[in-house]
Formats: C-alpha cells, structure tokens, sequence
C-alpha cells in the first residue's frame, strides 16, 4: 500500500512510474502533490498539463483532470483551458527542453500575458527521453550526445528569462531542498497570475554520467551544497557567488491578470450591445 | 500531523529503485540498501522526521499512521 497521499492524488495502478533509479522527477512531482494538498484544492478543480519529456510523464500519474499534450506546447494548451475555465487551478509540468527550447516562444508570451497558470519546470539540464542531448540550460562547457567536446552555447538562467518577460512570481526550488520547493509552488498556485517555479532535477542517467556527476547521491549532495537561499545571496560578494545558485522566492510584482482581463472585455462588450 | 509516537515506517520494496537517497537524506542512518532495494537497519534510532518519505523518488518509503 502506498502513502495516503500517494493514493489520494496518483493513479497508483500506474506505479511505479518509469523514470530511472534516482530521478528527481519523482521527488519534484510529489511536492507539487503536497502544495495542492496543503492548499486543500478539490482535485476536480485542478488542470495538470504537461507537454513531452521525461518530466511530462508526470501528468499520466497524477489523479487530477490532465492533459499531456505536444512538444513545448503546454502553455499553449494551459492557455485554452484557463481562458474555457478561468476557475480552474491550470498548473504546467514541463522539462527544461520542453519549456524553453521547443516551447520557449509560448514560455515568454504566457509570462507577458500574466495568465493565472503555475509552470513547474523539472529542470535536469538536458532532453533525457531522447538519449541526452544538450539543452537549452545545459551549463556551459557541459557534456552531452550531441556535445561530445562541450556544449559552446551559453545556458539560460529561466528564472531571469520568465521574470523579464513579465512573470510575477519566480521562484526556484531544488530535489535537496524539498519543503522550499513545495512552498513555493504553493505561493506559485495562490498567486494570481503567471507563476513560474523551477525545480532543479537530478539526471543521474545521462547528464550525471556525460559529465561525471556520480551517482544520484553525488548529484543531490551537489545541489545541498551549492543552492544557497535567496535572502542569503543577496548577501554574498560576486566572489562568493561563483558556482552557486540562489533558491526561494525570486521575483513578484503586480500586474494585470490576463483571463481578468478578457473578462472584461467581454462584460464591455455586453453592455455595448445591450445599449 | 499526528504524534510520533503513532506513526511507523513502512517500505515499499515492489516500488524501491535502490537508488539510495533515502540512506543519504536520514538524519540518523536508519536505512540501508541491500541487493539493490532498501531497508530498515536500526529502527530505534528513527526519530520519524519524515525526510525520507520527502526525497523518495519512488514513493517507496512513507511514514503511516497507525490505526
């Protein structure tokens, strides 16, 4: 028998899941399950919607209303089904490749409109499902199939990336820290307005080995070790920062909601013709 | 969250991948693994913080209350 949690909120007759010895997926998928748990949201008012990789794997586990939908475009799909029903809580699960390569247009424009959807980005620094290729946040000078010698691209930092297209909550967590990650999705869902959450996941299968990372282990020591929170960044010399990242509560601000927008819009519009 | 003292460990081997967070992630090496599946060494120094059931990737291992 599995936790109650486990049983409430996953289609347990799918489990155990697919992803390899000491993914982080899991451990990313089970705190966005404890947010929504802690929040008390009836699961019928609850849209999961992932796109393709190994993170988007997730929504086929979960026991809420889903929808796993093509490459990179989850957002597009969270977009139809927030404005069809404002009501509905639409989160996003979505890997680093799915969200910022192949979906990177829909990422940028989601976060403009400051649509009421929460992304969680399961961040694990290359495509995994496809054999490890290098993604868009594979850092620097990192291994992967398709860069035997190094990737030469510099990476992109999705938090800036979402919080200068106008997100108004950012915030990272990582697969070490997992009560922070499981605050800031919660914030990330009560939020009204485009929230964007990246969780650093461990790829000890192809990103771990490409780049001699060690087992899972190694890899979780490694984000306990160099994720340093973000009151506390603020804090350190540029120095002090090399090869470490912050985790917390990034970014917010205050901005008009998009589906509170169109609504209005239309309610305009009514009295128009009612004239 | 219910008294300490009424909930216990539980494992799920069908479910364990062997991946050896959980041992890493104790507090007070209660865990081990053995032929690549996990479990429980020295249950008395369980202090059932529930960091474990937090990291499992697998869902493996959980605390339970006791009925």
């Amino acid at each position: 028998m599995p936790s109650e949690l486990i049983n409430n909120y996953f289609r347990t007759e799918t489990l155990p899941h697919i992803w390899c010895p000491g993914c982080g997926n899991g451990i990313v998928t089970r705190a966005i399950v404890k947010a929504i748990d802690n929040l008390n949201i009836p699961k019928d008012d609850v849209c999961i919607v992932s796109g393709i990789g190994c993170s988007s794997r997730a929504a086929g586990y979960l026991d809420f209303n889903t929808l796993h939908t093509t490459h990179g475009r989850a957002l597009a799909f969270a977009t139809g089904v927030k404005l069809a029903n404002p009501k509905l809580h639409v989160i996003v699960i979505t890997g680093d490749g799915d969200a910022s390569a192949i979906g990177g247009n829909h990422l940028i424009h989601s976060a403009r409109r400051n649509i009421d959807i929460t992304t969680v980005v399961f961040n694990n620094s290359i495509y995994g499902m496809t054999g490890g290729q290098y993604s868009p946040t594979t850092p620097m000078g990192d291994k992967a199939t398709t860069a035997p010698y190094g990737s030469i691209d510099p990476n992109f930092d999705l938090c800036e990336l979402a919080n200068a297209a106008g997100a108004t909550y950012v915030a990272r967590g990582t697969v070490y820290a997992v009560n922070i990650l499981e605050k800031v999705i919660q914030e990330g869902i009560s939020n009204k307005g485009f929230s964007f959450i990246e969780a650093i996941a461990t790829c000890p299968t192809y990103y771990g080995r490409k780049n001699k990372k060690g087992s899972a282990v190694d890899m979780i020591k490694f984000l306990k070790e160099h994720g340093v929170m973000y009151t506390a960044w603020q804090k350190m010399s540029e120095d002090e920062k090399i090869g470490k990242f912050p985790i917390g509560k990034l970014y917010t601000k205050e901005r008009k909601e998009y589906t509170e927008q169109y609504q209005m819009l239309i309610d305009s519009l009514g009295k128009e013709s009612n004239q | 969250m219910p008294a300490k003292d009424k909930v216990s460990l539980k494992i799920n081997t069908l479910w364990c991948k062997g991946c050896g967070i959980c041992v890493f992630i104790c507090p007070k090496e209660v865990l081990e693994i053995e032929n690549e599946k996990v479990y429980i060494k020295d249950l008395d120094n369980c202090i059932k913080c529930g960091q474990c059931e937090y990291h499992c990737p697998d869902y493996a291992i959980y605390l339970e209350e006791e009925k």
